[in-house]
């Protein structure tokens, strides 16, 4: 049999091509991205999209579903709020092909809003949720994913999280089989899927006898495992976390759930009787601990000295679980004090001269999820809050309501192309339907920049590069009922400073949308050939070390110290340097420099 | 090679960091690739996402009869590949003491260091010699690639400087990890920049 180093977004891909999936849609989030990308790239058997966000996209896999194929949608953790909806009465229709939902956690909000733990949604909800830990459970997984949703009638959810989604090991290649269910839609199942109560009611009881049977299947479920060594201790644990726990004590025993909601109860009464002493090992919540003390067990440790917040580790969990005796590596180096790298926006990424025009202006700005929340970070400090997708528009509208004829002038919202439909149209709407005066900037890059390229419907393309048809924002503004639209270019500081400064003013809603501004790393849009200059140098005759330009936090852009003089004799500490190599000559330090010391280079 | 495995069930941790566009991934990926084919157990865990954006990469990769964490121990490195200096240092208290580290000599300036709010760190390579004396090498990547006309293979020209820790790893082996990763047009120069920087250590 072959196998091939996966990562775990690959292997989930693959288990779905190898269940027979026929429909799978997703909104690109960090870590969950690449799910969808490798099947529109590797497995033409299945019909793969870009759904404008994750209820779209739950909501088409469940239509895809209910004519008897296989369908997948997947998401991070926060998609998963934007697909409840759906997602929370699904659970009481069922499906007839078998529906998968992916859900990518974040421990340690390695790029998230938030860091909460999806198993709850498994509670929440009443469905089966199963949890892989490596490639190959991220392969088998979601195989069994699509048995359990047929045999039960139910959405299945799989649960995967940053160092199991973005992890690579090796994974047996398997064949796709495909599914026998009759395709075909049946008015005959109606009162299944009309949700009114007088169906409801009758499903609602379905729903908890299906648990019933879940529990029971949890039981004799081939990935819940037991492994008895040592006695003395037993550890309850699932996915990545039973990985650090087995990496730092292979001595103890242990069960490792595949399937952590529903739980396995006898399986767990008989761990408890073969072990002495139980831990309960998981990142984030306690979300096994709660329910096996509800059981009436005594649990040795668990959130008493394994932190619920943040992700494990095998350091984590050694230093926990031994406590004091724990030694810890010696340290030859602090590293708090060495210069931290956080991600910055890319050398002339448009954003950035429309973050330092907003600056200059004074806005407060409601921000969004995307690239540009990096603007909140020193030195530009022009973005003042990210909560969600869309949150900007909504937010930005609240507050002029608060804040009535004193917030003209001096409040926006930012918006990417990608968040902005999203989540951004409808509040987008409510701001004109209620008579607001609130700003909506859409800082349109082309593409969904921060998650790596994702198409949406403004791009012009599907995820398989299919033209299609490309939303016009003005024209979307115009039929949402604005009045006063605006292009700004935001490479020209001053314009968007006139024009921005003029729209805040405005009592009636402004839609303003960034024109020819290409994400830099998106090659079809050349986003280089609107630069005169290849790149810029300091005519350090001139420059006076104002480090003015160094505002805009440009990472071709530095400091040198040095105590010197102009050549016309302004005494200076230093000078700024632009590495040539990083520059693409975008223009925006040459609007800032007040002494025309920032002159295009020769090559 | 099997026997080799049975007679060491031992796994051998590679700490892999650098700043984000270097080709970190790609590096960790021949490894992967590499290992894998020679009958190894790997695993190799990163983090995607706002790392793009400039940020620090790391990669941890483990291989060995079986391996279980994809996450290194903090304190249990075995190798450290670093592409930058700062990003070296940043990752010293994580090395055994009898660690081998691998430098590539460059240095990428963080964005404290552009606003001249912070000092770049000083002697990396002493600070690393204090601890780890002959263990500790530096690779001139940047220069060797940029040699071979692109400055873009520097991370293979690392891959091979570190390949001199693997006897038992045919050069074959690495050189077939490259053209399955790599498009073919790409081939010739990344084969050259494997040699070159195995000849640079």
């Amino acid at each position: 049999m072959k196998k091939e180093i996966m990562q775990g977004n690959a292997a989930v891909a693959r288990g779905a091509w190898e269940a027979g999936v026929k429909v799978a849609a997703a909104y690109p989030g960090t870590p969950s991205s690449e799910i969808l990308r490798d099947i529109a790239d590797t497995y033409p058997e299945i019909y793969p999209e870009w759904a404008p966000n994750e209820k779209v996209a739950v909501e088409v896999a469940a239509g895809a579903a209910l004519t008897g194929i296989r369908a997948m949608a997947a998401m991070k953790h926060v998609g998963l709020n934007v697909a409840a909806d759906p997602f929370m009465t699904l659970a009481y229709t069922g499906i007839k092909g078998g529906m998968v939902i992916v859900v990518a956690d974040d421990p340690n909000v390695h790029s998230s809003q938030n860091e909460q733990d999806s198993r709850n949604w498994a509670r929440f909800a009443k469905v089966p949720m199963l949890e892989p830990a490596d490639g190959q459970e991220c392969k088998d997984f979601t195989k069994m994913a699509f048995e359990i949703s047929e045999k039960f009638d139910t959405p299945v959810l799989l649960r995967t999280e940053t160092r199991v989604a973005h992890s690579d090991s090796p994974v047996v290649q398997g064949e796709r089989e495909e599914t026998t269910t009759p395709i075909g839609l049946d008015p005959k199942d109606t009162p299944k899927y009309v949700m009114v109560p007088i169906n409801v009611r009758v499903r609602r009881k379905v729903v908890e006898e299906r648990m019933k049977k879940l529990e029971a299947y949890a039981d004799k479920f081939k990935y819940n495992v037991m492994e008895i060594n040592d006695t003395k201790i037993g550890v309850i644990s699932s996915g990545v976390s039973y990985l650090y726990t087995k990496e730092v004590f292979p001595e103890w025993s242990y069960l490792k759930l595949g399937m952590v909601w529903p739980l396995p109860k006898k399986m767990i009464a008989a761990f408890f009787k073969k072990v002495k002493k139980v831990i309960v090992v998981e990142e984030l919540d306690p979300f096994l601990e709660t329910e096996i003390k509800a059981m009436g067990y005594k649990v040795f440790h668990g959130k008493d000295v394994i932190p619920n917040m943040y992700e494990l580790s095998p350091e984590i969990v050694e230093r926990s679980l031994k406590g004091k005796a724990y030694k810890p590596p010696k340290i030859r180096v602090k590293p708090e004090d060495l210069p931290r790298r956080p991600p910055n926006l890319c050398a002339g990424c448009s954003h950035r001269p429309l973050f330092y025009a907003l600056k200059k202006l004074g806005a407060y700005v409601f921000g969004d999820i995307g690239c540009y929340t990096l603007a909140a970070a020193p030195p530009l400090q022009a973005l003042h809050s990210c909560i969600c997708m869309g949150a900007s528009v909504g937010m930005a509208h609240g507050a002029m309501k608060a804040l009535g004829n004193e917030g003209l002038g001096k409040v926006c919202a930012v918006i990417g192309d990608s968040t902005f439909l999203h989540g951004g149209v409808t509040p987008l709407m409510d701001v004109v339907y209620n008579r607001g005066n609130s700003t909506t900037i859409i800082l349109d890059n082309r593409i969904t920049g921060m998650t790596g390229h994702q198409e949406h419907p403004g791009t012009g393309f599907t995820i398989r590069q299919e033209p299609t048809h490309m939303i016009d924002y003005e024209e979307l503004g115009k039929a949402l009922g604005i009045k006063s639209i605006r292009k700004i270019d935001p490479y020209d500081i001053k314009g968007c400073m006139e024009i921005i400064g003029e729209e805040m003013a405005k009592n009636e809603p402004s839609l303003i949308v960034c024109k020819n501004s290409p994400c830099m790393m998106l090659r079809r849009a050349k986003p280089l050939e609107r630069f005169k200059n290849p790149f810029y140098v300091i005519d350090t005759d001139k420059c006076r070390g104002c480090r003015m330009c160094l505002e805009i936090n440009c990472p071709a852009i530095s400091w040198r110290a040095g105590e010197g003089e102009t050549k016309d004799g302004h005494k200076r500490k230093g000078t700024v340097y632009i590495n040539r190599d990083q520059c693409v000559g975008c223009e925006v330090c040459t609007q800032i420099c007040k002494f025309e010391a920032i002159v295009p280079g020769q090559k | 090679m099997k026997k080799n495995i049975k007679k060491n069930g031992k796994v051998t941790n590679i700490f892999l960091s650098g700043v984000g566009g270097q080709g970190t991934i790609l590096a960790s990926n021949i490894l992967a690739e590499v290992f894998l084919k020679a009958g190894y157990d790997v695993k190799k865990a990163e983090v995607h996402g706002m790392a793009q954006r400039g940020g620090d990469v790391t990669t941890h990769f483990r291989f060995g009869k079986k391996v279980y964490s994809p996450i290194i121990k903090y304190g249990d490195v075995d190798f450290l590949l670093s592409f930058e200096l700062l990003e070296s240092i940043r990752y010293i208290n994580w090395v055994k003491p009898e660690g081998k580290i691998v430098i590539n000599n460059q240095e990428i300036f963080p964005p404290a260091v552009n606003l001249g709010m912070a000092q770049y760190p000083q002697d990396v390579e002493k600070a690393f010699k204090k601890y780890f004396k002959e263990n500790v090498h530096l690779v001139n990547g940047q220069e060797i690639a940029k040699n071979l006309g692109n400055m873009q293979a520097a991370n293979v020209v690392l891959v091979g400087a570190f390949s001199n820790f693997f006897p038992e790893i045919k050069d074959e082996q690495w050189i077939e990890a490259l053209k399955t990763l790599l498009a073919p047009k790409l081939h010739d120069l990344n084969i050259k920049a494997f040699y070159e920087g195995k000849k640079a250590l």
